[in-house]
């Protein structure tokens, strides 16, 4: 399985980037993560979403869509994109070090 | 005796209700079926209405004579469920208390949560074909098109039926080559998927469709706003969807399949339904997570399958048997495994057929056994197979009965295992 490192950490990783096992995550990684994927700086506005994927991760087994991101983070999804222009729910996941999200079929 | 009110007479809670009340004699279980009208619609028909290859009256029943003798049919708009008290609130005032709960008023479409859909251009130079009334409206637009931009976009997952806006790319391109405009149409295929479909084998071969027939495809397009033609005539300035990240696909005619959600009022009932209104149950047993004697199954329930009629009667199956175990006192049955199977249009009187489950991915092969129909690949037979299912919809689904060779599990005999093994691999690289 492919790694990653991040600050002298190293994670395993699936072959997109996710993290494969999230209680490897550490806050510190958000931000290099994050800038790997173009994302300079972490905003308060940033980890709202961050802590609320990683919080629907433990209590459901999956982060959620774009669509119930906007429903039930506190942040619309037009605000989702400007946050996170490539995707926010894929986006957000990687820098939060949960799976992606299933979405839907 | 035992009372069991089923939300929804559509493909699930018919068939369910059938099943019931062959399994349990008149004084044993009084069973009750609430839906707010009378039009039972066989959805997968809706296909075929913007083409003038059906209409609306062919595809549309009576729900009250699907069910059997001894089933209670309640007309009625339902306010919400009282999950803790085991009590239905229907709009007319009337109060079901219930034994068991089977959920089963499947998907509703919510065209206004799309910011400018449901604006001046919709019906007009938007249309969707998810609903009678769309579809037929859309066979008039389509008789009017000379020729221009006609784009199909899917605003989000999930959605009924997954390959109905696959299927209408296909339909499209070969009523306009029926009609000789075809090199005067630009058909474009919009999906927020990463894909044609979210399934590799199927994925491949459903892109190579829409390049065969010329149909662009746009994928990841998350559509924000639509924005309608100025002025609705062919002169005047296209529309536009507009995707969140704004890029922009113009278009002048759009046919949109709008965000789906569960029943109106899952929302209004406290601990039922997700944040979608659809209704969180257990993936094997089709048990609510909410209440032991809440069961839902077909468009209605949040399982990781596709919201299709196939699933709703395999689902029957399975939750009638665990309705009767639950009321028994005995443990219940965990065989729900996915199985989903779907027929796709693929034009000039072709379809394809597709099965699959929670863990097995479409494969190529035969269904249900080797001397079946072909699967994955474009035949005649499956298009006539298609299109004979309606009549064994109305005859054999909807009674109750079991369909000889199309049983709830999926089959494997007759699939190619190692097809999977290397498309498998190859997705992996």
């Amino acid at each position: 399985m492919p790694t990653a490192t991040y600050g002298g950490h190293t994670v395993t990783v699936n072959d997109e980037g996710f993290l494969t096992d999230p209680s490897q995550w550490t806050q510190e990684m958000a931000a290099q993560i994050a800038s790997a994927e173009g994302i300079d700086e972490l905003t308060p506005r940033h980890w709202q979403v961050i802590s609320f994927m990683r919080a629907e991760f433990q209590a459901k087994g999956t982060g959620p869509t774009v669509r119930v991101l906007g429903k039930t983070s506190g942040v619309s999804v037009k605000e989702l994109y400007q946050l996170f222009p490539h995707g926010p729910a894929k986006t957000a996941a990687k820098i939060a070090g949960i799976p992606k999200p299933r979405g839907c079929i | 005796m035992k009372r069991i009110v089923i939300l929804g007479g559509g493909t699930g809670g018919t068939l369910v209700a059938n099943r019931l009340r062959r399994a349990y004699d008149p004084e044993a279980a009084e069973i009750i079926v609430v839906d707010r009208d009378d039009d039972h619609v066989y959805q997968p028909g809706l296909l075929f209405v913007p083409f003038g290859r059906s209409d609306v009256r062919r595809i549309t029943r009576s729900r009250r004579r699907q069910l059997r003798s001894g089933v209670t049919f309640r007309q009625a708009g339902i306010d919400h469920v009282d999950v803790g008290a085991d009590r239905v609130y229907l709009d007319d005032g009337t109060v079901l208390g219930y034994d068991v709960l089977v959920v089963a008023t499947g998907a509703q479409l919510l065209p206004e949560e799309t910011e400018g859909l449901t604006g001046p251009g919709w019906m007009r130079d938007v249309f969707t074909f998810y609903t009678p009334e769309g579809a037929a409206a859309l066979r008039t637009a389509l008789d009017r098109f000379d020729g221009g931009r006609l784009v199909v976009n899917v605003i989000d997952m999930p959605i009924k039926c997954p390959v109905a806006p696959l299927e209408f790319c296909f339909l499209a391109d070969e009523y306009f080559v029926r009609r000789g405009i075809r090199d005067r149409v630009e058909l474009t295929y919009v999906t927020p998927l990463d894909g044609a479909f979210t399934k590799p084998v199927c994925n491949t071969e459903l892109s190579g469709l829409l390049t065969d027939k010329g149909i662009e495809l746009v994928t990841e397009f998350n559509t924000g706003t639509v924005e309608a033609p100025a002025g609705g005539d062919a002169d005047g300035q296209g529309g536009r969807l507009v995707s969140y990240d704004e890029r922009v696909v113009s278009f002048d005619l759009a046919v949109v399949i709008p965000l789906h959600g569960g029943a109106g009022y899952v929302s209004r009932s406290t601990g039922l339904g997700d944040e979608l209104g659809f209704i969180p149950v257990d993936p094997g047993t089709l048990q609510a997570k909410v209440k032991p004697n809440v069961f839902a199954l077909g468009d209605a329930t949040d399982v990781p399958t596709s919201k299709a009629g196939s699933v709703a009667h395999f689902e029957g199956d399975v939750l009638a048997g665990n309705v009767r175990r639950f009321l028994d006192g005995q443990p219940l049955a965990a065989s729900f495994d996915g199985h989903t199977n779907c027929f796709i249009e693929t034009g000039f009187g072709r379809a394809l057929l597709i099965d699959f489950n929670y863990d097995t991915e479409p494969l190529t092969g035969h269904y249900p056994a080797r001397m079946g129909l072909p699967l994955l690949r474009s035949s005649r037979l499956n298009h006539l197979g298609k299109l004979a299912f309606q009549q064994l919809y109305w005859h054999g689904l909807l009674p109750g009965h079991d369909v000889p060779g199309i049983g709830s599990a999926m089959p494997t005999r007759g699939k190619r295992r190692a097809a999977a093994e290397t498309a498998g691999a190859l997705s992996r690289r």
